[in-house]
């Protein structure tokens, strides 16, 4: 069906409104950075001043560029998507993957050789540890989930992104969270909640990001021109609707004083602890798994050619997913003071979402039915099945640790680091990578990518470099719940705290290299997406071309 | 499946559904801990942590100690026996946020205190290589450098008090001379203090008496981990879980 393209219009009214909000921001970052009571708040709220004042004059900008007519060129099929959003999602996520990459790399080093530590308190393991973990999940994967989300829900309701300013705003707003995050990290403004790190005024500002974001998503639904909404956007939506309730619900403090930095989590011990587990979980659920599954089911099908392998799993996968997860939380509070009952209940559900995990991986393999050949000659498509490969491997082993008799073992060890990162590197990494190697193309309208030498090439660094570290992690992570375990033939514990760290020093060399692989991966990548934005071709025939990949 | 239909073709029911789907679990999980007796139960000899304590937990909280310590010994035989009776719910019932932890690259800290002298302490936080060579813990020399900020600390108390632990007014009002008077045991403050946080410690605990530092607060806090309830008299069974 071929519409009239409409171009884009500028809308004054929400230009204003938007730069009269980020106005009166300024004023009240303003004022409170005259009575601020600590150095670090106010170098925060001069940053939030001035990101505001910034906003107001992006706004005037991008209204005089609409109407002067600078605008992407309407697609084949007569839609003029906003692209430009994207784009910048798309340089976003490879700026701060490589900045969270770097801050890995980092903090592993450090713990192989302390001196790096250098007595500072800026550097220290303890602020950077917060830096490096929302540097990857919230900076890396939250610009990859803004950009795949905002381009894939355009595509598949064939409709611009609903708002002018609206779409900017989510994409700034996010940053400056993520730059008042990591600086107050720096400085030492933590909630001391792990992976819910910042401040109460940093909460809030991420809140009203997070609802403009939902609104600005569920107004280019509501403009579709598809009868369906695609199976791609109940992720995101589940992603962005459940985030919002976790963060907002784990977040409740009381500030000390509206000037300063500090404030106390509204529950306490047990309830707070639960709590706190019930948003970590999950944001592993609906943050790194149910956002990334949508990434998953829009760029498979995509890149493979194929139809996904089955609607009725798709069915089953979403709700089952999105039921089970929830209740997990309590697995990373075995025999603590948690109830008994919530410990077992958390591990009983934990093991049930082996069976959606599962059944998600089966349908975004089974989607390359008939295209399997295509994994020789993709490199991209090899990258993204092997992310869902990783993520089958992952949502296997998390339930085998969420048995409380493993978990007695594996807790407070790096075997959970080592979960985490063959996650995090392996399913998370993977589908945002072939997810940008798809975008960028896409995006700048190139035929291809400037080498899929280099992406061969990143593949196997990295696949080298996540290998070494999830083994050097298996293994000093059980050998370290092992000796701490082991008595001595006169029933005395046979290691003293410090021997135990002693033995972790030779994994945490070979971790480090494995992160060295994975960075050395990233940067190929950018400088390959770089020459492929710039309109470079490496390789003068298409290894992708068929010509060159006889048909079996 | 031509009901699920209505999901795919109205975006707001499908927001609807995906709200009370995600809700069941946390309601059925969370909410019993505000009323069960076993999570709400009150242990004798827990009490708010006094105003220096409380500075020295927001530094452990600042500088990220939570990363490598853990803070709950877990009912197994060998962590009893390395650390320490295993942890209560009482005894972390005044922890806004609480510090439990997920990572032991250090030992568990919930029954540190008693166990290390304060000379100890200031040496292992200013050179941790210095007292166990084997150590990978950064260097916090600057802590001891570092006058204490407490002018505001009446204000950290009154918010601890609007989240529910029991700072009295009487408490407030005296949080800055409290935190003088926990550094000083000639203070004529001092038994005042002593009846308002029975059992704390009170000494310089820097070795420098010229300042106030936030190894003082920091210390402090450290020596009072896990020391609070008394594990002579206190009895399991009571409060089987």
């Amino acid at each position: 069906m071929q519409t009239a393209a409409k171009p884009p219009v500028a809308n004054d009214l929400m230009g204003w409104l938007t730069s009269g909000a980020l106005a009166l921001g300024a004023v009240i970052a303003i004022i409170v950075a005259s009575k601020a009571t600590t150095t670090p708040m106010m170098v925060h709220t001069f940053i939030m001043a001035a990101a505001f004042i910034a906003g107001i004059v992006g706004i005037m900008n991008l209204n005089m560029r609409l109407k002067a007519g600078h605008y992407d060129a309407p697609s084949p099929s007569g839609v003029h998507y906003n692209e430009g959003v994207v784009k910048a999602g798309v340089i976003a996520s490879m700026f701060w993957g490589i900045a969270g990459f770097v801050a890995g790399l980092y903090i592993a080093l450090e713990l192989a050789f302390p001196a790096l530590n250098f007595d500072l308190s800026f550097l220290n393991f303890g602020r950077l540890r917060p830096l490096h973990t929302s540097a990857v999940i919230f900076a890396f994967g939250g610009n990859v989930l803004i950009a795949t989300s905002f381009y894939a829900v355009q595509r598949t309701c064939k409709t611009r992104l609903a708002g002018e300013v609206a779409p900017w705003f989510v994409f700034w707003g996010y940053q400056l969270f993520i730059v008042l995050a990591a600086t107050g990290y720096l400085m030492g403004i933590t909630q001391g909640k792990e992976y819910a790190e910042p401040e109460w005024y940093t909460d809030l500002w991420l809140t009203i990001v997070w609802v403009v974001y939902l609104l600005t998503f569920l107004a280019t639904l509501w403009k579709r021109k598809e009868p369906h909404i695609y199976v791609a956007n109940w992720f995101y939506l589940a992603f962005i609707v459940t985030i919002a309730m976790l963060h907002i619900v784990n977040n409740l403090s009381v500030p000390v004083s509206i000037y300063g930095a500090k404030s106390y989590s509204l529950f306490a011990g047990v309830q707070d602890a639960l709590t706190q587990w019930w948003y970590g979980h999950n944001a592993v659920g609906f943050f790194l798994t149910a956002g990334f599954l949508a990434i998953m089911y829009y760029f498979v099908p995509k890149r493979a050619e194929r139809p996904v392998y089955s609607y009725r799993l798709s069915i089953i996968h979403f709700w089952a997913l999105i039921f089970l997860y929830i209740w997990a939380g309590p697995h990373h509070l075995h025999y603590t003071a948690l109830p008994d009952w919530a410990q077992t209940l958390g591990m009983t559900f934990s093991i049930m979402l082996w069976m959606p995990s599962w059944g998600g991986m089966i349908n975004g393999l089974m989607t390359l039915s008939g295209a399997w050949d295509k994994l020789r000659t993709d490199p991209v498509l090899r990258m993204l099945v092997v992310s869902v490969a990783f993520y089958g491997m992952s949502t296997f082993e998390g339930p085998l640790m969420s048995i409380k008799a493993v978990n007695s073992l594996s807790h407070y060890t790096d075997w959970t680091v080592g979960h985490v990162h063959s996650g995090a590197l392996g399913w998370v990494g993977y589908v945002s990578f072939g997810a940008l190697y798809c975008l960028v193309p896409w995006l700048w309208k190139r035929e291809r990518l400037y080498s899929l030498k280099l992406v061969d090439l990143h593949f196997w660094v990295s696949t080298i470099g996540i290998l070494l570290y999830i083994t050097a992690m298996w293994v000093s992570g059980i050998m370290q719940g092992l000796m701490w375990r082991a008595y001595n033939e006169l029933g005395f514990l046979e290691n003293s705290f410090v021997e135990t760290v002693e033995a972790m020093h030779p994994y945490y060399v070979i971790r480090a290299v494995g992160g060295l692989l994975f960075v050395l991966g990233a940067i190929i990548m950018a400088y390959n997406l770089w020459r492929t934005a710039k309109g470079d071709l490496a390789e003068p025939i298409s290894v992708h071309s068929p010509a060159a990949t006889p048909a079996e | 499946m031509i009901k699920h239909e209505i999901f795919e073709k109205n975006s707001i029911i499908l927001v609807i559904g995906v709200l009370i789907v995600v809700s069941i679990g946390g309601l059925v999980e969370i909410a019993p801990l505000f009323y069960l007796e076993s999570t709400i139960e009150k242990v004798k000899g827990m009490r708010p942590y006094s105003p220096l304590e409380l500075a020295g937990r927001n530094i452990y909280i600042r500088e990220g100690c939570y990363n490598c310590h853990s803070q709950m010994v877990r009912p197994l035989r060998d962590e009893v026996e390395r650390y320490g009776h295993y942890s209560l719910a009482a005894e972390s019932m005044y922890d806004h946020p609480f510090q439990w932890g997920s990572k032991r690259t250090g030992p568990d800290l919930a029954r540190l205190g008693g166990k290390y002298s304060d000379e100890w302490h200031r040496a292992h936080m200013i050179d941790p290589r210095a007292v166990v060579p084997e150590s990978v813990m950064p260097g916090y020399p600057f802590l001891a450098d570092t006058e204490l900020d407490y002018k505001y600390i009446a204000d950290d108390l009154k918010a601890n008090a609007i989240v529910g632990v029991p700072y009295t007014d009487e408490m407030i009002a005296n949080a800055v001379i409290d935190v003088q008077a926990q550094v000083d045991p000639d203070s004529d403050y001092y038994d005042d203090f002593m009846a308002r946080y029975p059992k704390a410690q009170v000494r310089d605990f820097d070795g420098n008496p010229e300042i106030i530092s936030e190894l003082d607060a920091l210390t402090a806090y450290m020596q009072v981990l896990g020391t609070l309830v008394d594990f002579s008299v206190y009895n399991a069974e009571e409060n089987y879980r």
